[in-house]
């Protein structure tokens, strides 16, 4: 039995095609999102991935922020239960997840079953999120993949003291003009957000057996920053992008087959 | 095929909605008239002792009440552009920006607020409305009358606090005599303490339908019914609101029916205000998922629970009704009784951000409250109670979907021990 999940964030389509509930068949991410060409492009390339149609597949669930406009899907979840149970396939033990996207953070709790138990999320502002880092990124005419590296190289991080976004821009924009080192900028752009989103699970209150999932989660500072700001390891999977379209695709899986 | 777009029809206003709408535009139309005649109208905070201005005959009305009439039809958006054009900053309470503007404009497409000779202030709400009230009493050169309500940092008001209150009260009351040329009637006061308390057992009663499981009641309903306790509890009108609201709901028990307009899956308790200018859009949310709102402590801060003829008790009833005048303590102690009483599944928490005064705590509630009740789920949302322009449709929906989920996920798990 094949089971799709199509997770349609702000600046990324991510899907995944799951084999009887158990095993990753075909996966892939197309960098742009909702309203864009992604999500068709990315639902092409899973089947073309298995050589198989649409009507191969026995169940198609769509999460995200553009899950609505999905018309091959047979039911519509929120992000926050994919990612839940996305996360939980990936590492068994997870009980909070530090989820990390274009346009929010969230954080998840999840009980000893794995079931979604509390949640708290970002208010409107973007400080936090993907989105401020691409904003950081263009500011410092750097590629995106290479904040995560270049910030490990840091040795003295400056503090960039503002969580708004447009503030924070500015503040980068200032350290620059004294002619301060970019690598120590970006340490300083990662504990910010470390700061803001850890914020959060702090509130919530978590536990040992923490993750990181969403695009964010691939950028090892910000990681390691998280790591600091709640002083306990923080687990990461390869596919950390993909649990939401994983989850979606498992929940698909039992509504086949439960009751 | 026809490109016309079907629209479902809207749900049949029950007899009871008529007649609160409609005694609310009376109250209004009284005002005008009033006004009209020569006489002296007032402008009042809306949780002010109008058991005295009642006492005295004199026509009232409630720049909150207009001003979340104003954003429920989204008539707000002129009204803060206008504000924000005139020195208002964006982060200022939205009813104050709405109130403040049509101080000077003065009209709209809703109900209609007179220019007001004096203005009627207690500052048991929050602190931000005296200096609101202080500009309108500057702009129109007219006397503002103040009951300093004091914040209650014991789990009661104290005999000196209910001292200090009456005294304002019993100056008030000489005060508006002097200026309005009115007798103070002690008999008149009485009955009309005895009519408010009438119509305060009426609201209690008709929320109380909502502990039954399942509620004969949505629980948004009564933020329908809210205009005429804070507008007119004073009048007897009211009570036949009231009464006509209880007969249809004992009338539903008796069908096995409700005014929620699904199944009902979850009872929750909605923290704070209402956000207004998306009442419907909430209301249907929360269908999609079978949640209805079983409690609410704004909805009960109009429940004044005092002595009819003792004016120390309606001072002390004043000073400790608003969840902005009590301490945290004391707020954590009655959502924990409420929601044992009204069996609630988990509590919708409205980060408003025109209410500062009640958001300041809320992160403290909200952990306190789960605490007090076994790990009870809640969720947050930012919004605003009048400002259409600080609230997400989509985020709210994606957060109802979620938690629904932990709702009933807690269920299962109390269910299966």
């Amino acid at each position: 039995m094949l089971t799709l999940g199509i997770d349609i964030g702000s600046t990324t389509s991510k899907a995944a095609i799951i084999e009887n509930g158990h095993k990753v068949v075909a996966k892939n991410i197309i960098p742009v999102g909702t309203g864009t060409r992604g999500p068709e492009e990315v639902f092409k390339s899973v089947l073309d991935q298995l050589h198989i149609k649409r009507n191969d597949i026995n169940r198609i669930v769509a999460t995200g922020y553009g899950r609505m406009k999905f018309e091959h899907a047979d039911r519509e979840l929120s992000e926050i239960s994919c990612h839940g149970k996305g996360v939980r396939f990936l590492i068994p033990d997870v009980r909070t997840i530090i989820d990390i996207g274009g346009q929010d953070a969230k954080v998840l709790q999840l009980n000893d079953k794995g079931l979604l138990e509390n949640f708290i999320m970002n208010d409107k502002c973007a400080a936090g999120t993907g989105r401020f880092l691409d904003v950081m990124a263009s500011v410092l005419d750097i590629d995106i993949n290479d904040m995560g590296p270049r910030s490990l190289q840091a040795d003295a991080p400056v503090s960039i003291s503002s969580t708004c976004t447009v503030f924070a821009e500015s503040e980068v924009i200032s350290r620059l003009s004294n002619g301060e080192n970019i690598n120590n900028i970006i340490a300083g752009i990662h504990r910010s957000v470390a700061k803001k989103v850890g914020g959060l699970a702090i509130r919530l209150g978590y536990t040992d057996h923490v993750a990181m999932s969403g695009g964010v989660a691939r950028n090892i500072g910000i990681v390691k920053a998280m790591e600091e700001e709640l002083k306990c390891p923080i687990a990461v999977h390869p596919d950390c992008q993909l649990a939401g379209a994983i989850g979606a695709a498992l929940f698909a899986y039992d509504d086949l087959t439960k009751k | 095929m026809s490109e016309e777009v079907i629209k479902k029809p809207k749900r049949k206003k029950s007899k009871s909605q008529l007649m609160a709408s409609a005694l609310l535009d009376k109250a209004y139309q009284e005002t005008i008239e009033a006004k009209a005649r020569g006489e002296k109208i007032g402008w009042s905070t809306s949780l002010f002792p109008q058991e005295i201005a009642e006492t005295l005959g004199l026509h009232i009305v409630y720049p909150e009440n207009h001003g979340a009439a104003i954003a429920a039809k989204k008539l707000a958006d002129p009204f803060l552009q206008y504000a924000e054009a005139h020195d208002c900053n964006n982060d200022l309470c939205s009813y104050a920006k709405i109130d403040l503007a049509y101080a000077d404009i003065l009209d709209c497409d809703a109900s209609n607020m007179p220019r007001p000779d004096f203005l009627l202030v207690g500052n048991n709400g929050c602190n931000e409305i005296t200096k609101w009230f202080e500009l309108l009493s500057r702009k129109y050169n007219i006397p503002l009358f103040m009951v300093d309500m004091t914040y209650n940092h014991q789990d009661h008001v104290t005999k000196s606090r209910t001292k200090y209150i009456r005294a304002q009260l019993e100056q008030l009351i000489t005060d508006l005599c002097e200026l309005t040329g009115q007798t103070w009637d002690p008999d008149k006061f009485a009955e009309i303490m005895k009519i408010s308390t009438i119509n305060r057992n009426l609201w209690e009663q008709v929320a109380d339908y909502l502990a039954i499981v399942p509620s004969p009641i949505s629980g948004f309903d009564l933020f329908n019914y809210m205009g005429p306790m804070v507008f007119t509890r004073g009048r007897t009108e009211t009570a036949d609101v009231l009464r006509q609201l209880i007969a249809e709901t004992e009338e539903n028990i008796k069908n096995g029916k409700s005014t929620f307009p699904a199944k009902e899956e979850f009872r929750v308790f909605w923290e704070g205000i209402a956000c207004w200018p998306y009442l419907s859009h909430n209301l249907k949310t929360l269908k999609k998922y079978g949640i209805n709102v079983c409690a609410t402590a704004y909805a009960r801060a109009w429940s004044l629970d005092y002595t009819p003829g003792d004016l120390d008790s309606l001072a002390a009833a004043y000073s400790f009704t608003s969840s902005n005048n009590i301490l945290l303590e004391e707020s954590v102690r009655r959502r924990k009784e409420w929601n044992e009483k009204f069996h609630i599944d988990g509590t919708i928490y409205h980060v408003n951000r025109a209410c500062k005064v009640m958001v300041c705590q809320q992160q403290e509630l909200m952990r306190q409250v789960s605490e007090a009740c076994g790990g009870l789920p809640y969720m947050s949302f930012d919004g605003d109670q009048a400002d259409y322009r600080n609230f997400s449709e989509a985020q709210f929906e994606q957060r109802i979907e979620a938690f629904a989920e932990t709702m009933r996920n807690r269920k299962e798990a109390l269910k299966n021990g």
